[in-house]
């Protein structure tokens, strides 16, 4: 068995940034495992721009936004394990892996889990029809196209109006497909509000609210699909079925954290976020393992992701120097209006950033954080809706008041 | 001649009415001045960053992404994109090799390494 002080699973923008600033932090023993053979993870398919606004302060696309990690991993000279699938991790770090070279077994004093996620497929919801050819997710469409240059099809309907949804119905446009319609099952989209200006109203796209794909036509290749619009209790309503035909259906219906090493291990799992439950160390129930990125909770903006990963190493790197003490620990709780609150658990040690989603769209709002009776924090936002991710810092001096679960709720103001 | 857009400067996302008479432009609904300029080249010279893929004709089933380096009148996207088309490449290609040396005053560029 091989020994690291750190191994980071996963080669993504969580892993990498997470590797950097467990290097930088002074552990130099970090090793990657990652199943692809570069490093980069899903940015290398998400070829569009707008990565790095807020981190790195200029406008990139996918890859280079990964490029530029690339290289921080390559000039600290950390050791690489490209197409390594990791098949194993137990509570005691020890992780096995495998390759062309065989099997690995690697003992580490902290691991740090960048598994990222996977897009939910069409049996999870259960849509009427047969299994002809045609049917993606999106982000395997995206994969296909940007990546291998095959095109999936040349009509499309797409169900659901996540980012990735948005980018491929401008991508398909742009090489050459037509794009019927952007079916959403809710009444407002989860993507960003310049993907909704930018990849349908560019391209004359309609987007269909409160409307889904109720059956799929084809038989070897699809032709066409049934959608219809639901009621508030998400039934269709069966006199608003429309046939539309066409030869592809692509699905952006959601990510789901890939937990399953996670889990195999024992890490409790915040049942809303997916991910595992962490301190604001991003630090698991299982000491000494950490997660970061998209496996810990769905980010809509990689910056945010590289800034998490690098409280994840920096955290697992002070684990490796002995540098962590035990301090008091206080719950929290998303409130009223709030969907979740991450991290699930937080050390009265510092300043400590909360994250959160929250239910549905809002206007103006306001955020409070309380601790029983006290108020530790509270915020004004101009509007809040669940496809942007709020953060809300505490300051360590209203945190030592605290003696309660921290709760955060939200209450609507004119 | 009116126009309604959604500024997407910030998350705001301001419902601009824009009105232009003769050379007059008057803009409202925005929260901020930024939302105005927006809404203005929006209407005048609307611009976009294209992005794309080039096939990278030594190499299996592989392409390299590029992008225009800088924005380019939205009208012309479908006009590049059929110029891409025929743009062969071999690798290896690094990240801001030139693909296209002039459209419409910039360039078209690599995205991505392909060693």
């Amino acid at each position: 068995m091989q020994e690291h002080a750190i191994v980071v699973i996963g080669g993504g923008p969580a892993g990498m940034a997470a590797a950097v600033a467990a290097y930088d932090r002074g552990v130099t023993d970090v090793v990657i495992l990652d199943r692809e053979a570069h490093l980069g993870g899903i940015l290398q398919q998400c070829i569009h721009n707008g990565f790095g606004l807020h981190k790195l302060g200029q406008e990139l696309t996918g890859p280079e936004y990964a490029s530029v990690y690339e290289e921080m991993v390559a000039s600290r000279g950390i050791q690489v394990y490209h197409e390594t699938m990791v098949t194993g991790l137990t509570a005691e770090r020890i992780v096995t892996a495998q390759n062309r070279q065989g099997i690995l077994k690697i003992k580490a004093q902290a691991v740090i889990l960048a598994m990222g996620c996977r897009e939910r497929s069409r049996g999870a919801l259960n849509i009427y029809g047969n299994r002809p050819a045609g049917i993606y997710s999106a982000g395997t469409a995206q994969k296909l196209i940007n990546c291998q240059g095959y095109m999936v099809g040349k009509q499309v309907v797409i169900l659901g109006s996540g980012d990735i949804g948005l980018i491929m119905a401008r991508r398909m446009s742009l090489e050459g497909a037509k794009v019927e319609a952007v079916c959403e099952l809710m009444p407002y989209s989860g993507g960003l509000t310049r993907n909704i200006v930018q990849c349908l109203e560019d391209f004359d796209i309609p987007l269909y609210l409160r409307t889904t794909v109720v059956q799929i036509h084809g038989d070897k290749r699809v032709q066409g699909v049934t959608v219809a619009q639901v009621d508030e209790n998400r039934n269709v309503i069966e006199t608003t079925k429309l046939y539309i035909p066409c030869d592809t259906l692509l699905l952006s219906v959601g990510l789901i954290p890939e937990n399953e090493l996670t889990r195999g291990a024992g890490i409790p799992i915040d049942p809303i976020t997916g991910g595992a439950m962490v301190d604001e160390r991003c630090e698991t129930a299982v000491p000494g393992i950490f997660a970061c990125g998209n496996v810990l909770q769905v980010h809509d903006l990689v910056d945010y992701v590289s800034e998490e990963a690098e409280r994840a190493g920096a955290a697992a790197a002070e684990t490796v120097l002995s540098q962590s003490v035990c301090r008091e620990v206080l719950a929290t709780k998303a409130g009223f209006g709030v969907r979740y609150v991450l991290p699930q658990r937080i050390h009265k040690d510092g300043d400590v950033s909360l994250f959160l989603r929250v239910t549905q769209p809002f206007g103006k709002v306001r955020l409070t954080v309380t601790a029983g009776e006290k108020v530790l924090a509270s915020v004004k936002r101009i509007k809040a809706a669940p496809g942007e991710m709020e953060k809300i810092t505490l300051k360590a001096d209203a945190l030592a008041q605290a003696t309660d679960t921290v709760t955060v709720s939200l209450e609507e103001i004119k | 001649m009116k126009k309604e857009m959604i500024c997407i400067i910030c998350p705001h996302g301001c419902q601009i009415e824009l009105t232009q008479e003769g050379n007059a432009l008057s803009v409202k609904g925005n929260a901020c001045p930024r939302g105005a300029e927006y809404a203005k080249s929006e209407l005048l010279d609307p611009r976009r960053t294209l992005t794309a893929t080039v096939r990278v004709s030594n190499r299996k089933d592989t392409m390299v992404s590029v992008k225009t380096e800088h924005p380019i009148p939205k009208s012309q996207m479908m006009n590049i994109m059929k110029r891409l088309r025929d743009v062969h490449v071999n690798a290896p290609i690094a990240i801001g090799d030139i693909l296209l040396p002039d459209v419409w005053g910039t360039k078209v560029i690599a995205t991505q390494r392909v060693d």
